[in-house]
């Protein structure tokens, strides 16, 4: 019997109780996914036993970095079903319209928010699970940055199931960081789905270190002439933790732009797992998309896959998709080595530089520096 | 003083026999040209004498000032004062040059204090652009870039023996001339002794060598003065029973890609 019930919605009292209800009733009648499907395909979805689970709360803290934003936390349904597309609805779509703990960061039209508002969630019950939403909703020609971390101690048994929803109108500039550092007993099923209109520039970053098993998926929807996405992400598993990223650049007016930078390693018994699909629907004539995944495999035992898709509905459009894995370059490593400098050291250098490529691009500087020596910690782990 | 002395050196590639009995010796200050056609053997002894993975040595020694080289893994060749200047330097994206530096002189236990200045001056003095020491090793760099940068590295490292692994190759004049020069001043300045690997003429003009080897099908069939460089240019290979094209139609074709 699961905990998930609209009884758990009624109990939790929030304020828009029918739209809840609704949907915990609507999750009722959805059944758990399974490999079988494609979007699961590879993941670990099978293992996960949702019995074990009771709806709960992360602990939310806000820096909202300054008074030129409007930040609010709202328990509220009906806005969270502000950008919701017919499509794609899935269980933990419906479980998180339930149970969501909102987040709305908004910006009014030609405001630029200086600093970046950083959220952190942080799960410390065994148990329960979570369902944070966070709405970033950017105002013609406004300008924002957002950082929300996931964090939990080792040991921790729960479940995140975030969900962002961002929507850049006109001009709009949005640049968002989803930072896991969740430890090695949670699980983290996340989803991200930005809609840019015209002329709007959307970054959606994701760096992820933690996790028991963590996927994202994530969906750059561009509407509106002119507009551009960009997605990034540095994932590094070890032990036995599996990265599971599933990428969507979805083209559907003229002359749109989009760009992915995904680059991961994987050690010990560590998996992951990326596809992504470049979508150029019909309307989107004169659009330039690119997708690189590269995946470094740092132990023997480790695994990683990569599957790139191209769809493409019209011409004239310039795509290009590019993936690799495999071990440390042995050429890097030998030219180093013949500086004189040993082969550990010559490894630590290739693959702090490998990360640094996406690093440089966080949207967060002050934040690199921080991540660069949580990667550096893990390769130390390493057993090769 | 030191001496890098390779004695009957045998070794494979593959399975396949690449190198024949290899014996000769350079010291600090000398500067020794192995010339031969493609094929030769020439990158695998560059490869075989720094320790590069996929090389077999059969039988023969290399020692440089006593230690046997062969046994060491290719960062202690370094260290004990070995480089390879090479001919076809990786990227290595995210890894700066100065950083780089920086590590290999940590590594060897020299100081780094000053490093900037050095490296600024070393750029400056073969026309190497400073804004390239700190970006990735050789990514986007052009074919002159490399071999500058390769140069510089060199200078900066300051080893006792240099093999230079085919300098010349994909070098306009101008690259050639400055990166040639420094080698030739540093065997002044810090006794460097270089074995310098090559298939033209065109860089021994600007690097005058001492000591001038043949290499021929894995082994030296010649050794002789500077004189014997003049010899190649004129009569090519074809003395030595080869059937490949020898260097002077090859050097009349570089020419022709100089101008």
């Amino acid at each position: 019997m699961l905990a998930f019930t609209p009884d758990a919605v009624r109990a939790s009292e929030p304020p828009d109780l029918e739209a809840r209800i609704a949907a915990a009733e609507r999750a009722a009648t959805i059944s758990m996914p399974t490999p079988e499907a494609e979007i699961w395909r590879y993941s670990r979805i099978a293992e996960l036993h949702l019995e074990n689970y009771r709806p709960g709360h992360a602990i939310t803290t806000i820096d909202a970095g300054g008074a030129d934003a409007a930040v609010s936390v709202v328990h509220g349904g009906a806005l969270a079903e502000r950008f919701v597309t017919a499509d794609a609805v899935d269980l933990f779509h419906e479980l998180n319209n339930a149970f969501a703990d909102t987040v709305v960061v908004s910006v009014r039209a030609g405001q630029a928010v200086s600093r970046p508002i950083v959220i952190t969630h942080r799960l410390d019950a065994a148990g329960i699970a979570c369902f944070p939403r966070l709405i970033i909703d950017a105002a013609p020609d406004s300008e924002i940055t957002v950082v929300e971390t996931f964090v939990s101690a080792d040991g921790v048994d729960a479940l995140c199931i975030p969900r962002l929803e961002v929507n850049a109108a006109q001009a709009a500039r949005v640049r968002y960081l989803g930072v896991n550092m969740l430890g090695t007993s949670t699980w983290q099923l996340a989803h991200q789905r930005a809609v840019g209109e015209r002329d709007s520039n959307t970054l959606l970053a994701t760096v992820a270190l933690g996790g028991d098993y963590a996927r994202v998926r994530t969906e750059a929807r561009i509407t509106g002439q002119g507009g551009s996405t960009r997605q990034i992400a540095l994932y590094y598993a070890d032990g036995d933790q599996m990265h599971d990223f599933r990428t969507m650049q979805d083209h559907d007016a003229p002359k749109t732009t989009s760009d992915l930078l995904f680059k991961g390693a994987v050690q010990d018994r560590a998996r992951s797992v990326y596809t992504g699909l470049i979508k150029i629907r019909k309307a989107a004539k004169g659009s330039v998309a690119f997708q690189t995944n590269r995946n470094l495999t740092l132990s023997e035992g480790a695994w990683a896959e990569s599957v790139p898709n191209l769809d493409i509905e019209t011409n004239e459009v310039k795509c290009s998709h590019a993936s690799t894995v495999g071990p440390i370059d042995e050429e890097q490593r030998f030219y180093l080595e013949s500086r004189g400098i040993r082969p550990e050291i010559a490894e630590r250098l290739v693959v702090l530089g490998f990360f640094d490529e996406v690093l440089d691009q966080l949207p967060v500087g002050t934040l690199a520096a921080e991540l660069r020596a949580q990667v550096s910690a893990k390769l130390q782990r390493r057993t090769p | 003083m030191s001496v890098l002395q390779i004695v009957d050196l045998h070794a494979s590639v593959s399975g396949k026999k690449i190198l024949n009995g290899i014996t000769l010796a350079v010291s600090s200050g000398e500067v020794h040209a192995v010339m031969g056609p493609n094929g030769a053997g020439k990158s695998t002894l560059a490869a075989v004498l720094m320790g590069r993975p996929g090389y077999e040595v059969i039988s023969g020694s290399v020692t440089l000032d006593g230690v046997d080289m062969l046994s060491l893994p290719a960062w202690q060749r370094a260290q004990a004062g070995l480089h390879l200047v090479m001919q076809y330097p990786s990227e290595v994206p995210g890894v700066s040059l100065d950083h780089v530096m920086e590590q290999a002189l940590i590594e060897r236990g020299r100081s780094t204090e000053g490093l900037d200045q050095v490296l600024e001056s070393e750029a400056a003095r073969i026309g190497f652009s400073s804004e390239l020491l700190h970006r990735a090793l050789n990514v986007d760099l052009s074919g002159g870039e490399k071999k500058r940068n390769e140069t510089l590295q060199l200078a900066v490292l300051r080893p006792s023996i240099a093999i230079l692994d085919e300098l010349d190759s994909g070098l306009d004049i101008d690259a050639l001339r400055d990166c040639a020069s420094r080698v030739e001043a540093l065997t002044n300045e810090t006794g460097l002794g270089a074995l310098v690997i090559t298939h033209y003429n065109r860089l021994l003009e600007a690097l005058p060598p001492d000591v001038i080897h043949v290499l021929v099908k894995g082994r030296i069939v010649a050794t002789g003065g500077p004189e014997l460089a003049d010899e190649l240019e004129r009569s090519g290979y074809e003395a030595y029973a080869v059937d490949e094209p020898g260097p002077a139609s090859s050097s009349a074709l570089d020419d022709l890609f100089a101008h």
